[in-house]
Protein backbone atom coordinates (compact mmCIF):
# COMPACT_ATOMS: atom_id res chain seq x y z
CA UNK A 1 0.00 0.00 0.00
CA UNK A 2 1.33 3.14 -0.89
CA UNK A 3 1.55 6.43 0.60
CA UNK A 4 -0.83 8.13 -1.33
CA UNK A 5 -3.42 5.43 -0.37
CA UNK A 6 -2.74 6.03 3.12
CA UNK A 7 -2.93 9.60 3.12
CA UNK A 8 -5.93 8.87 1.05
CA UNK A 9 -8.12 7.10 3.79
CA UNK A 10 -6.78 9.18 6.80
CA UNK A 11 -7.92 12.49 4.87
CA UNK A 12 -11.43 10.44 4.34
CA UNK A 13 -11.89 9.15 7.95
CA UNK A 14 -10.19 12.66 9.54
CA UNK A 15 -11.08 15.51 7.57
CA UNK A 16 -9.06 18.83 9.31
CA UNK A 17 -7.43 16.35 11.42
CA UNK A 18 -4.38 16.19 9.12
CA UNK A 19 -3.61 19.53 8.10
CA UNK A 20 -0.63 19.24 5.66
CA UNK A 21 1.12 15.82 4.01
CA UNK A 22 4.84 15.98 3.49
CA UNK A 23 6.37 13.10 1.45
CA UNK A 24 10.61 13.51 1.64
CA UNK A 25 12.64 10.21 1.07
CA UNK A 26 9.27 8.04 0.68
CA UNK A 27 8.82 8.77 4.65
CA UNK A 28 4.72 10.10 4.98
CA UNK A 29 4.97 13.05 7.80
CA UNK A 30 1.13 13.78 8.76
CA UNK A 31 1.34 17.63 9.90
CA UNK A 32 -1.36 17.64 12.53
CA UNK A 33 -2.91 20.59 14.75
CA UNK A 34 -2.31 20.26 18.67
CA UNK A 35 -5.70 19.99 19.18
CA UNK A 36 -6.75 16.96 17.28
CA UNK A 37 -3.59 14.79 18.26
CA UNK A 38 -4.84 12.42 20.69
CA UNK A 39 -7.44 11.76 18.22
CA UNK A 40 -5.66 11.17 15.34
CA UNK A 41 -3.49 8.63 17.15
CA UNK A 42 -5.88 6.97 18.04
CA UNK A 43 -7.28 6.48 14.42
CA UNK A 44 -3.91 5.39 13.72
CA UNK A 45 -3.65 3.43 16.06
CA UNK A 46 -7.18 1.61 16.06
CA UNK A 47 -7.93 1.51 12.34
CA UNK A 48 -4.90 1.63 10.91
CA UNK A 49 -2.89 -0.82 13.15
CA UNK A 50 -0.07 1.12 13.44
CA UNK A 51 0.68 -0.69 17.10
CA UNK A 52 3.93 0.57 17.88
CA UNK A 53 4.93 3.58 18.84
CA UNK A 54 8.88 3.02 17.59
CA UNK A 55 10.06 6.92 18.51
CA UNK A 56 8.55 10.31 20.02
CA UNK A 57 11.20 12.69 20.21
CA UNK A 58 11.03 17.11 19.32
CA UNK A 59 13.19 19.00 17.45
CA UNK A 60 13.50 22.38 17.56
CA UNK A 61 13.40 25.09 14.66
CA UNK A 62 14.57 28.07 16.78
CA UNK A 63 13.97 30.18 15.04
CA UNK A 64 11.14 29.69 13.53
CA UNK A 65 7.76 30.09 15.27
CA UNK A 66 5.71 27.70 16.64
CA UNK A 67 9.46 26.26 17.23
CA UNK A 68 9.51 23.05 18.85
CA UNK A 69 8.05 19.96 16.82
CA UNK A 70 7.04 16.46 18.86
CA UNK A 71 7.47 13.47 15.74
CA UNK A 72 5.90 10.59 16.78
CA UNK A 73 7.31 7.69 14.79
CA UNK A 74 4.56 5.17 14.57
CA UNK A 75 5.20 1.74 12.95
CA UNK A 76 2.46 -1.43 12.56
CA UNK A 77 3.94 -4.83 12.14
CA UNK A 78 1.28 -6.51 10.54
CA UNK A 79 1.12 -4.03 7.51
CA UNK A 80 4.64 -3.48 7.53
CA UNK A 81 4.91 0.38 7.03
CA UNK A 82 5.96 3.21 8.90
CA UNK A 83 4.88 6.65 8.98
CA UNK A 84 5.87 10.28 11.23
CA UNK A 85 2.98 12.32 13.02
CA UNK A 86 4.12 15.91 13.62
CA UNK A 87 2.97 18.30 15.91
CA UNK A 88 3.72 22.19 15.82
CA UNK A 89 4.13 23.53 19.62
CA UNK A 90 4.88 27.38 20.07
CA UNK A 91 7.48 28.34 22.77
CA UNK A 92 5.05 30.25 25.10
CA UNK A 93 2.43 27.74 25.37
CA UNK A 94 4.35 24.32 24.93
CA UNK A 95 2.23 21.92 26.19
CA UNK A 96 0.40 19.24 24.71
CA UNK A 97 -1.91 15.63 25.66
CA UNK A 98 -0.08 12.84 26.50
CA UNK A 99 0.15 9.92 24.52
CA UNK A 100 0.39 7.59 27.27
CA UNK A 101 -3.01 6.67 26.86
CA UNK A 102 -2.47 5.11 24.26
CA UNK A 103 1.08 3.73 23.73
CA UNK A 104 2.70 2.69 27.07
CA UNK A 105 6.50 3.62 26.05
CA UNK A 106 5.00 6.75 25.65
CA UNK A 107 5.72 7.41 29.36
CA UNK A 108 9.64 7.82 29.58
CA UNK A 109 9.93 9.21 25.85
CA UNK A 110 7.94 11.87 27.07
CA UNK A 111 9.63 12.18 30.63
CA UNK A 112 12.92 12.85 27.93
CA UNK A 113 11.47 15.38 25.95
CA UNK A 114 10.11 17.15 29.22
CA UNK A 115 13.56 16.67 30.34
CA UNK A 116 15.53 18.13 27.93
CA UNK A 117 13.20 20.61 26.34
CA UNK A 118 10.73 21.93 28.85
CA UNK A 119 7.55 20.40 27.09
CA UNK A 120 4.87 19.60 29.26
CA UNK A 121 2.77 16.53 28.83
CA UNK A 122 -1.22 17.02 30.36
CA UNK A 123 -2.50 14.69 31.74
CA UNK A 124 1.13 12.07 32.09
CA UNK A 125 0.97 10.42 35.02
CA UNK A 126 4.26 10.87 35.96
CA UNK A 127 6.24 13.86 35.02
CA UNK A 128 9.63 14.29 36.11
CA UNK A 129 13.33 14.43 34.83
CA UNK A 130 14.88 10.84 33.79
CA UNK A 131 18.23 11.38 32.30
CA UNK A 132 19.18 15.07 34.15
CA UNK A 133 19.73 15.32 37.56
CA UNK A 134 16.10 16.51 39.73
CA UNK A 135 17.67 19.57 40.70
CA UNK A 136 19.11 20.60 36.98
CA UNK A 137 18.01 24.22 35.87
CA UNK A 138 16.76 24.68 32.88
CA UNK A 139 15.97 22.12 29.34
CA UNK A 140 19.85 21.64 27.86
CA UNK A 141 18.37 20.25 24.03
CA UNK A 142 17.10 23.66 23.39
CA UNK A 143 18.98 25.62 20.95
CA UNK A 144 19.64 28.80 23.20
CA UNK A 145 21.57 26.18 25.59
CA UNK A 146 25.13 26.19 24.55
CA UNK A 147 27.27 23.64 24.16
CA UNK A 148 30.16 24.46 26.71
CA UNK A 149 32.74 22.31 28.36
CA UNK A 150 33.48 21.75 32.09
CA UNK A 151 37.39 21.79 32.75
CA UNK A 152 38.09 18.57 35.24
CA UNK A 153 38.65 19.38 38.93
CA UNK A 154 41.77 18.39 40.47
CA UNK A 155 43.39 19.47 43.98
CA UNK A 156 45.38 22.22 42.39
CA UNK A 157 41.95 23.82 40.36
CA UNK A 158 39.26 22.60 42.25
CA UNK A 159 38.34 25.82 44.02
CA UNK A 160 38.56 27.71 40.39
CA UNK A 161 36.12 25.55 38.75
CA UNK A 162 33.99 25.19 41.53
CA UNK A 163 33.33 28.76 41.57
CA UNK A 164 32.39 28.65 37.79
CA UNK A 165 29.71 25.87 38.69
CA UNK A 166 26.08 27.24 38.49
CA UNK A 167 25.48 26.79 41.88
CA UNK A 168 28.00 28.48 43.44
CA UNK A 169 26.71 32.32 44.40
CA UNK A 170 28.91 34.58 43.94
CA UNK B 1 62.95 14.84 63.18
CA UNK B 2 59.76 14.35 60.99
CA UNK B 3 56.36 14.52 63.83
CA UNK B 4 53.49 12.58 62.53
CA UNK B 5 50.19 14.43 62.24
CA UNK B 6 47.66 13.28 64.47
CA UNK B 7 45.26 11.00 63.06
CA UNK B 8 41.80 12.53 62.46
CA UNK B 9 39.18 11.82 65.28
CA UNK B 10 35.96 10.22 64.06
CA UNK B 11 34.15 12.99 65.31
CA UNK B 12 36.19 15.38 62.52
CA UNK B 13 35.55 13.02 60.03
CA UNK B 14 33.91 14.75 57.09
CA UNK B 15 31.17 12.00 57.20
CA UNK B 16 30.21 13.45 60.51
CA UNK B 17 29.35 16.96 59.46
CA UNK B 18 26.60 15.68 57.23
CA UNK B 19 23.08 16.76 58.70
CA UNK B 20 19.80 14.90 58.30
CA UNK B 21 18.68 18.15 56.28
CA UNK B 22 21.37 17.96 53.99
CA UNK B 23 20.27 14.59 52.53
CA UNK B 24 18.16 15.37 49.80
CA UNK B 25 15.60 12.62 48.31
CA UNK B 26 16.09 12.91 44.56
CA UNK B 27 12.12 12.20 44.22
CA UNK B 28 10.00 13.70 46.39
CA UNK B 29 7.61 12.59 48.99
CA UNK B 30 4.13 12.82 46.53
CA UNK B 31 5.83 11.74 43.31
CA UNK B 32 6.74 8.76 45.73
CA UNK B 33 3.46 7.92 46.91
CA UNK B 34 2.54 8.00 43.30
CA UNK B 35 4.63 5.32 42.06
CA UNK B 36 4.35 2.79 44.99
CA UNK B 37 1.90 0.99 46.27
CA UNK B 38 -0.05 2.15 49.77
CA UNK B 39 0.48 -0.62 51.41
CA UNK B 40 4.61 0.65 51.33
CA UNK B 41 3.95 4.26 53.29
CA UNK B 42 2.17 2.13 56.32
CA UNK B 43 5.32 -0.10 56.58
CA UNK B 44 3.67 -2.90 55.74
CA UNK B 45 6.42 -3.79 52.81
CA UNK B 46 9.86 -2.47 52.40
CA UNK B 47 11.67 -0.19 50.07
CA UNK B 48 14.91 -1.48 48.63
CA UNK B 49 17.96 0.39 46.82
CA UNK B 50 19.65 -1.83 44.32
CA UNK B 51 22.22 0.14 42.29
CA UNK B 52 23.76 1.99 40.82
CA UNK B 53 27.25 0.22 42.00
CA UNK B 54 25.69 -3.05 41.66
CA UNK B 55 27.49 -5.99 39.73
CA UNK B 56 24.46 -7.27 38.31
CA UNK B 57 22.41 -3.97 36.89
CA UNK B 58 24.96 -3.96 34.46
CA UNK B 59 26.36 -0.73 34.25
CA UNK B 60 25.09 2.36 36.65
CA UNK B 61 21.20 1.39 36.56
CA UNK B 62 19.74 2.43 39.55
CA UNK B 63 16.50 0.18 41.05
CA UNK B 64 14.16 1.16 44.15
CA UNK B 65 12.30 -1.77 44.81
CA UNK B 66 9.15 -2.38 47.05
CA UNK B 67 9.49 -5.90 48.52
CA UNK B 68 6.81 -8.07 50.42
CA UNK B 69 9.17 -10.50 52.37
CA UNK B 70 11.04 -11.52 49.15
CA UNK B 71 8.59 -10.64 46.32
CA UNK B 72 8.55 -7.68 44.39
CA UNK B 73 5.75 -5.63 44.63
CA UNK B 74 6.98 -2.26 42.27
CA UNK B 75 10.47 -1.80 40.85
CA UNK B 76 10.86 1.97 39.69
CA UNK B 77 13.94 2.10 37.24
CA UNK B 78 15.95 5.18 37.64
CA UNK B 79 18.59 6.13 34.51
CA UNK B 80 20.56 8.75 34.17
CA UNK B 81 23.87 8.01 35.81
CA UNK B 82 25.79 7.61 32.19
CA UNK B 83 24.17 10.61 30.14
CA UNK B 84 26.66 12.09 28.46
CA UNK B 85 24.90 14.81 26.08
CA UNK B 86 25.80 13.12 22.98
CA UNK B 87 22.72 14.34 21.43
CA UNK B 88 23.02 17.66 22.26
CA UNK B 89 27.25 17.30 20.90
CA UNK B 90 26.54 16.27 17.64
CA UNK B 91 24.62 19.31 16.94
CA UNK B 92 27.34 20.87 17.47
CA UNK B 93 29.54 18.67 14.83
CA UNK B 94 29.84 18.49 11.30
CA UNK B 95 27.99 15.29 9.89
CA UNK B 96 30.85 13.04 9.93
CA UNK B 97 32.28 13.88 13.47
CA UNK B 98 29.44 12.57 14.97
CA UNK B 99 30.37 8.60 13.76
CA UNK B 100 32.57 8.92 17.21
CA UNK B 101 30.17 9.59 18.74
CA UNK B 102 27.44 6.92 18.08
CA UNK B 103 30.11 4.23 18.80
CA UNK B 104 29.95 5.40 22.87
CA UNK B 105 26.11 5.05 22.53
CA UNK B 106 25.93 1.05 22.72
CA UNK B 107 29.66 0.38 23.18
CA UNK B 108 29.25 -3.06 22.81
CA UNK B 109 27.65 -2.82 19.32
CA UNK B 110 29.58 -0.33 17.57
CA UNK B 111 29.28 -0.91 13.97
CA UNK B 112 25.52 -1.08 14.45
CA UNK B 113 25.53 2.35 15.73
CA UNK B 114 27.76 3.09 13.31
CA UNK B 115 25.46 1.97 10.23
CA UNK B 116 22.22 3.17 11.77
CA UNK B 117 23.76 6.64 11.85
CA UNK B 118 25.68 6.56 8.39
CA UNK B 119 22.28 5.32 6.78
CA UNK B 120 20.08 7.86 7.67
CA UNK B 121 22.82 10.19 6.74
CA UNK B 122 22.94 8.82 3.14
CA UNK B 123 19.03 8.43 2.71
CA UNK B 124 19.18 12.14 4.44
CA UNK B 125 21.84 13.51 1.75
CA UNK B 126 21.10 10.44 -0.98
CA UNK B 127 24.32 9.01 -1.22
CA UNK B 128 24.44 5.34 -3.03
CA UNK B 129 26.56 2.80 -0.98
CA UNK B 130 28.68 0.46 -3.41
CA UNK B 131 27.98 -3.35 -3.43
CA UNK B 132 30.97 -4.43 -2.00
CA UNK B 133 30.66 -2.10 1.11
CA UNK B 134 27.37 -3.39 1.77
CA UNK B 135 28.39 -6.85 1.73
CA UNK B 136 31.39 -5.68 4.17
CA UNK B 137 28.62 -3.76 6.21
CA UNK B 138 26.43 -7.15 6.73
CA UNK B 139 29.79 -9.22 7.49
CA UNK B 140 30.46 -6.65 10.34
CA UNK B 141 26.50 -6.41 11.39
CA UNK B 142 26.54 -9.87 12.12
CA UNK B 143 30.29 -9.97 13.99
CA UNK B 144 28.86 -7.05 15.96
CA UNK B 145 25.37 -8.95 16.73
CA UNK B 146 27.76 -11.97 17.88
CA UNK B 147 29.70 -9.74 19.86
CA UNK B 148 27.32 -8.32 21.51
CA UNK B 149 25.41 -11.60 22.12
CA UNK B 150 28.83 -12.98 23.62
CA UNK B 151 28.91 -10.25 26.27
CA UNK B 152 25.32 -10.45 26.97
CA UNK B 153 25.70 -14.47 27.15
CA UNK B 154 28.63 -14.18 29.48
CA UNK B 155 27.39 -11.73 31.90
CA UNK B 156 23.63 -13.36 32.43
CA UNK B 157 24.92 -16.34 32.97
CA UNK B 158 27.72 -15.04 35.32
CA UNK B 159 24.44 -13.17 37.07
CA UNK B 160 23.01 -16.23 37.37
CA UNK B 161 25.66 -18.46 38.56
CA UNK B 162 27.15 -19.97 35.74
CA UNK B 163 30.85 -18.62 36.41
CA UNK B 164 32.48 -20.46 33.41
CA UNK B 165 30.50 -19.36 30.07
CA UNK B 166 31.60 -15.88 31.32
CA UNK B 167 35.33 -17.11 30.90
CA UNK B 168 34.50 -18.73 27.62
CA UNK B 169 32.62 -15.94 25.71
CA UNK B 170 35.51 -13.34 26.89
CA UNK B 171 37.75 -15.86 25.17
CA UNK B 172 35.22 -16.30 21.99
CA UNK B 173 34.68 -12.37 21.63
CA UNK B 174 38.61 -11.64 21.54
CA UNK B 175 38.51 -13.07 17.72
CA UNK B 176 35.64 -10.46 16.63
CA UNK B 177 37.88 -7.80 18.58
CA UNK B 178 40.73 -8.83 16.53
CA UNK B 179 38.97 -8.66 13.14
CA UNK B 180 37.57 -4.65 14.69
CA UNK B 181 41.02 -3.75 14.89
CA UNK B 182 42.53 -5.12 11.81
CA UNK B 183 39.74 -3.27 10.02
CA UNK B 184 39.25 -0.04 11.82
CA UNK B 185 42.77 0.37 13.96
CA UNK B 186 40.26 0.08 17.05
CA UNK B 187 38.98 -2.74 19.04
CA UNK B 188 35.96 -1.31 20.72
CA UNK B 189 35.54 2.17 19.25
CA UNK B 190 35.75 1.28 15.39
CA UNK B 191 34.18 4.52 13.71
CA UNK B 192 34.24 2.21 10.46
CA UNK B 193 31.55 2.74 8.44
CA UNK B 194 31.16 6.16 7.08
CA UNK B 195 28.40 7.81 4.97
CA UNK B 196 28.85 6.11 1.71
CA UNK B 197 30.61 3.47 2.00
CA UNK B 198 34.18 2.37 4.56
CA UNK B 199 36.82 4.03 5.84
CA UNK B 200 38.96 1.92 3.70
CA UNK B 201 38.90 -1.22 1.94
CA UNK B 202 39.24 -4.43 4.52
CA UNK B 203 43.18 -5.70 5.23
CA UNK B 204 44.35 -8.80 2.99
CA UNK B 205 43.86 -11.35 5.57
CA UNK B 206 40.65 -10.08 6.75
CA UNK B 207 39.56 -13.79 4.88
CA UNK B 208 41.23 -16.08 7.22
CA UNK B 209 39.98 -14.00 10.24
CA UNK B 210 36.46 -14.37 9.40
CA UNK B 211 37.25 -18.02 8.47
CA UNK B 212 38.50 -18.20 11.63
CA UNK B 213 35.83 -17.17 12.88
CA UNK B 214 33.31 -19.52 11.45
CA UNK B 215 35.38 -22.48 12.14
CA UNK B 216 35.66 -22.31 15.59
CA UNK B 217 32.64 -20.64 16.59
CA UNK B 218 30.10 -23.68 15.76
CA UNK B 219 31.89 -26.04 18.11
CA UNK B 220 32.17 -23.05 20.57
CA UNK B 221 28.57 -22.88 20.46
CA UNK B 222 27.54 -26.83 21.15
CA UNK B 223 30.20 -25.77 24.42
CA UNK B 224 27.55 -23.18 25.92
CA UNK B 225 24.69 -25.49 24.47
CA UNK B 226 26.04 -28.24 27.02
CA UNK B 227 26.97 -26.00 29.71
CA UNK B 228 23.80 -24.49 29.80
CA UNK B 229 20.85 -25.57 27.23
CA UNK B 230 19.40 -28.47 29.41
CA UNK B 231 21.24 -27.44 32.90
CA UNK B 232 18.31 -27.93 35.41
CA UNK B 233 19.60 -24.98 37.89
CA UNK B 234 19.80 -22.66 34.48
CA UNK B 235 16.02 -23.88 33.65
CA UNK B 236 14.78 -23.80 37.16
CA UNK B 237 16.18 -20.19 37.19
CA UNK B 238 14.92 -18.72 33.76
CA UNK B 239 12.11 -20.79 32.35
CA UNK B 240 8.55 -19.28 33.59
CA UNK B 241 10.64 -16.40 34.58
CA UNK B 242 10.15 -12.65 33.79
CA UNK B 243 6.73 -13.22 31.52
CA UNK B 244 5.47 -10.57 28.93
CA UNK B 245 2.75 -11.60 26.30
CA UNK B 246 2.72 -10.28 22.80
CA UNK B 247 0.60 -7.79 22.84
CA UNK B 248 2.17 -6.17 26.15
CA UNK B 249 5.95 -6.21 24.69
CA UNK B 250 4.10 -4.62 21.06
CA UNK B 251 2.51 -1.60 23.24
CA UNK B 252 5.67 -1.07 25.50
CA UNK B 253 7.45 -0.71 22.07
CA UNK B 254 10.13 -3.41 22.49
CA UNK B 255 12.17 -4.92 19.45
CA UNK B 256 15.11 -7.32 18.81
CA UNK B 257 15.13 -10.72 21.02
CA UNK B 258 13.11 -9.39 23.62
CA UNK B 259 10.14 -9.25 21.66
CA UNK B 260 10.80 -12.56 19.62
CA UNK B 261 11.08 -14.28 22.53
CA UNK B 262 7.62 -13.17 22.65
CA UNK B 263 6.44 -14.71 19.75
CA UNK B 264 6.30 -11.50 17.53
CA UNK B 265 7.84 -11.67 14.35
CA UNK B 266 9.49 -8.66 13.83
CA UNK B 267 13.16 -8.30 12.58
CA UNK B 268 14.32 -4.92 10.58
CA UNK B 269 16.35 -7.19 8.33
CA UNK B 270 13.50 -9.46 7.02
CA UNK B 271 10.77 -6.34 7.60
CA UNK B 272 12.50 -3.59 5.99
CA UNK B 273 15.86 -4.54 4.45
CA UNK B 274 19.08 -2.51 4.37
CA UNK B 275 22.26 -2.98 3.20
CA UNK B 276 21.77 -5.94 0.81
CA UNK B 277 20.00 -8.39 3.60
CA UNK B 278 17.35 -9.60 1.30
CA UNK B 279 20.41 -11.11 -0.92
CA UNK B 280 20.63 -13.32 1.82
CA UNK B 281 18.77 -16.76 3.54
CA UNK B 282 18.51 -17.20 7.19
CA UNK B 283 15.79 -17.31 9.40
CA UNK B 284 14.25 -15.28 12.24
CA UNK B 285 14.50 -17.21 15.53
CA UNK B 286 10.87 -17.16 17.74
CA UNK B 287 10.20 -17.40 21.10
CA UNK B 288 6.42 -18.67 22.26
CA UNK B 289 6.45 -17.87 26.07
CA UNK B 290 8.12 -14.73 26.33
CA UNK B 291 10.13 -16.04 29.48
CA UNK B 292 14.17 -15.52 30.48
CA UNK B 293 14.57 -19.02 28.98
CA UNK B 294 12.60 -18.00 25.60
CA UNK B 295 14.56 -14.74 24.97
CA UNK B 296 18.26 -17.02 25.66
CA UNK B 297 17.23 -19.36 23.17
CA UNK B 298 16.07 -16.64 20.66
CA UNK B 299 19.81 -15.15 20.95
CA UNK B 300 21.20 -18.61 20.63
CA UNK B 301 19.58 -19.57 17.66
CA UNK B 302 20.92 -15.84 16.72
CA UNK B 303 24.19 -16.81 16.89
CA UNK B 304 23.94 -19.84 14.38
CA UNK B 305 21.57 -17.40 12.03
CA UNK B 306 24.75 -14.90 12.19
CA UNK B 307 27.36 -17.49 10.83
CA UNK B 308 24.82 -18.47 8.16
CA UNK B 309 24.43 -14.76 6.99
CA UNK B 310 28.53 -14.50 7.19
CA UNK B 311 29.49 -17.70 5.12
CA UNK B 312 27.20 -16.94 2.20
CA UNK B 313 28.18 -13.38 2.64
CA UNK B 314 32.04 -14.12 2.39
CA UNK B 315 31.47 -16.52 -0.82
CA UNK B 316 29.81 -13.89 -2.75
CA UNK B 317 31.64 -10.47 -1.49
CA UNK B 318 31.79 -9.07 -4.80
CA UNK B 319 35.02 -6.84 -5.75
CA UNK B 320 35.24 -2.86 -6.08
CA UNK B 321 35.22 -0.32 -4.52
CA UNK B 322 34.08 0.50 -1.04
CA UNK B 323 33.40 4.62 -0.83
CA UNK B 324 30.89 6.28 -3.14
CA UNK B 325 32.70 8.59 -5.97
CA UNK B 326 30.70 11.32 -5.42
CA UNK B 327 33.33 14.12 -4.00
CA UNK B 328 31.02 15.73 -2.24
CA UNK B 329 30.70 13.35 0.56
CA UNK B 330 33.53 11.35 0.13
CA UNK B 331 37.29 12.24 0.28
CA UNK B 332 39.36 11.58 -2.58
CA UNK B 333 41.88 9.21 -2.93
CA UNK B 334 45.29 10.47 -1.81
CA UNK B 335 46.78 10.14 -5.55
CA UNK B 336 44.52 11.88 -7.21
CA UNK B 337 45.09 15.22 -5.07
CA UNK B 338 48.64 15.35 -6.31
CA UNK B 339 47.65 16.30 -9.82
CA UNK B 340 43.71 17.06 -9.82
CA UNK B 341 43.17 20.64 -8.43
CA UNK B 342 39.42 19.94 -8.45
CA UNK B 343 39.88 16.66 -6.03
CA UNK B 344 42.03 19.47 -3.74
CA UNK B 345 39.47 21.73 -3.15
CA UNK B 346 36.98 18.27 -2.33
CA UNK B 347 39.90 17.54 0.35
CA UNK B 348 39.68 21.08 1.63
CA UNK B 349 35.92 21.81 1.58
CA UNK B 350 35.02 18.15 3.24
CA UNK B 351 37.53 18.30 6.44
CA UNK B 352 36.92 22.15 6.97
CA UNK B 353 33.42 22.72 5.95
CA UNK B 354 31.79 19.34 5.45
CA UNK B 355 29.15 18.53 3.19
CA UNK B 356 25.86 19.76 3.45
CA UNK B 357 22.13 17.79 4.04
CA UNK B 358 18.86 19.56 2.78
CA UNK B 359 16.41 20.37 5.04
CA UNK B 360 14.07 17.89 6.39
CA UNK B 361 13.46 14.65 8.14
CA UNK B 362 14.50 10.51 7.43
CA UNK B 363 14.76 7.85 10.11
CA UNK B 364 16.81 5.49 9.60
CA UNK B 365 16.34 2.02 11.77
CA UNK B 366 18.80 -1.25 11.57
CA UNK B 367 18.19 -4.31 13.76
CA UNK B 368 21.76 -3.93 16.62
CA UNK B 369 21.86 -7.01 18.63
CA UNK B 370 19.21 -5.58 21.52
CA UNK B 371 16.57 -4.79 18.91
CA UNK B 372 15.61 -1.89 16.34
CA UNK B 373 18.28 0.93 16.69
CA UNK B 374 17.02 3.78 14.59
CA UNK B 375 18.17 7.16 13.89
CA UNK B 376 15.84 10.18 13.50
CA UNK B 377 17.88 12.86 11.62
CA UNK B 378 16.87 16.40 10.99
CA UNK B 379 18.59 18.52 8.65
CA UNK B 380 18.76 21.93 8.42
CA UNK B 381 20.56 23.08 4.67
CA UNK B 382 23.87 23.16 6.68
CA UNK B 383 26.96 20.87 7.42
CA UNK B 384 25.74 20.31 10.71
CA UNK B 385 22.53 18.42 11.62
CA UNK B 386 19.62 20.08 13.62
CA UNK B 387 18.71 17.57 15.72
CA UNK B 388 20.27 13.56 15.84
CA UNK B 389 17.90 11.41 17.96
CA UNK B 390 18.93 7.70 18.73
CA UNK B 391 16.20 5.45 19.56
CA UNK B 392 17.78 3.07 21.78
CA UNK B 393 16.48 -0.66 21.85
CA UNK B 394 17.73 -0.51 25.54
CA UNK B 395 16.17 2.47 26.30
CA UNK B 396 12.50 1.19 25.21
CA UNK B 397 13.46 -2.43 26.54
CA UNK B 398 13.94 -1.78 29.90
CA UNK B 399 10.75 0.43 30.77
CA UNK B 400 8.86 -2.74 30.98
CA UNK B 401 10.68 -3.92 33.77
CA UNK B 402 8.49 -2.93 36.81
CA UNK B 403 5.70 -4.86 34.51
CA UNK B 404 7.53 -7.59 33.89
CA UNK B 405 9.08 -7.70 37.60
CA UNK B 406 5.92 -7.50 39.70
CA UNK B 407 5.62 -10.40 41.60
CA UNK B 408 8.79 -12.07 40.84
CA UNK B 409 11.31 -13.03 43.99
CA UNK B 410 14.11 -10.67 44.62
CA UNK B 411 16.90 -12.94 42.95
CA UNK B 412 14.65 -13.40 39.74
CA UNK B 413 15.20 -9.59 38.93
CA UNK B 414 18.85 -10.32 38.66
CA UNK B 415 17.84 -12.70 35.83
CA UNK B 416 15.13 -10.28 34.22
CA UNK B 417 17.21 -7.92 34.00
CA UNK B 418 19.85 -9.76 32.03
CA UNK B 419 17.23 -11.30 29.66
CA UNK B 420 16.60 -7.78 28.61
CA UNK B 421 19.57 -7.47 27.87
CA UNK B 422 20.75 -3.81 28.46
CA UNK B 423 23.96 -1.07 27.53
CA UNK B 424 23.26 2.27 30.04
CA UNK B 425 25.51 3.51 27.54
CA UNK B 426 22.61 3.27 25.09
CA UNK B 427 19.61 4.07 27.98
CA UNK B 428 21.16 6.82 29.16
CA UNK B 429 23.04 8.33 25.49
Amino acid sequence: MGANELTQALREALGDGIADVVVFRDEVTLNVPRERVIEVLTHLRDVQQFNMLTDETCVDYYPREPRFGILYQLYSIPRNIRVRVKVMLSEYDASLPTATGLYRNANWLEREIYDLFGIRFEGHPDLRRILLPPDWQGHPLRKEVPVTVEENAFTFNRERVDAEKPYATE
Amino acid sequence: MAIAEPPIRVEDSPLNQVKTEDVQLDITFEQLKRLVSPRALTGETMLLNMGPQHPSTHGVLRLLLELDGETIVSCIPDIGYLHTGIEKTAEGKTYLKVIPLTDRTDYLAPMSNNLAYCGAVEKLVGIDVPIRAQYLRVILMELTRMNSHLVWLGTHALDIGAMSVFLYCMREREMILDIYEAVSGARMMSSYIRPGGLWRDVPSHFPQLVQRVLDVFPGRLLEYEKLLKENPLWKERTVGIGKISAQDAIAWGMTGPCLRGSGVNYDVRKAQPYSCYDHFEFSVPLGSAGDVYDRYRCRMEEFHQSLKIIRQAMAKLPPGPVMTDDRKVAPPPKHEIAYSMESLIHHFKLWTEGFKAPEGEVYFAVESGKGEYGVLLSGDGSPKPRRVHFRAPSFHNLQPLGEISKGALLADIVAIIGSIDIVLGDVDR
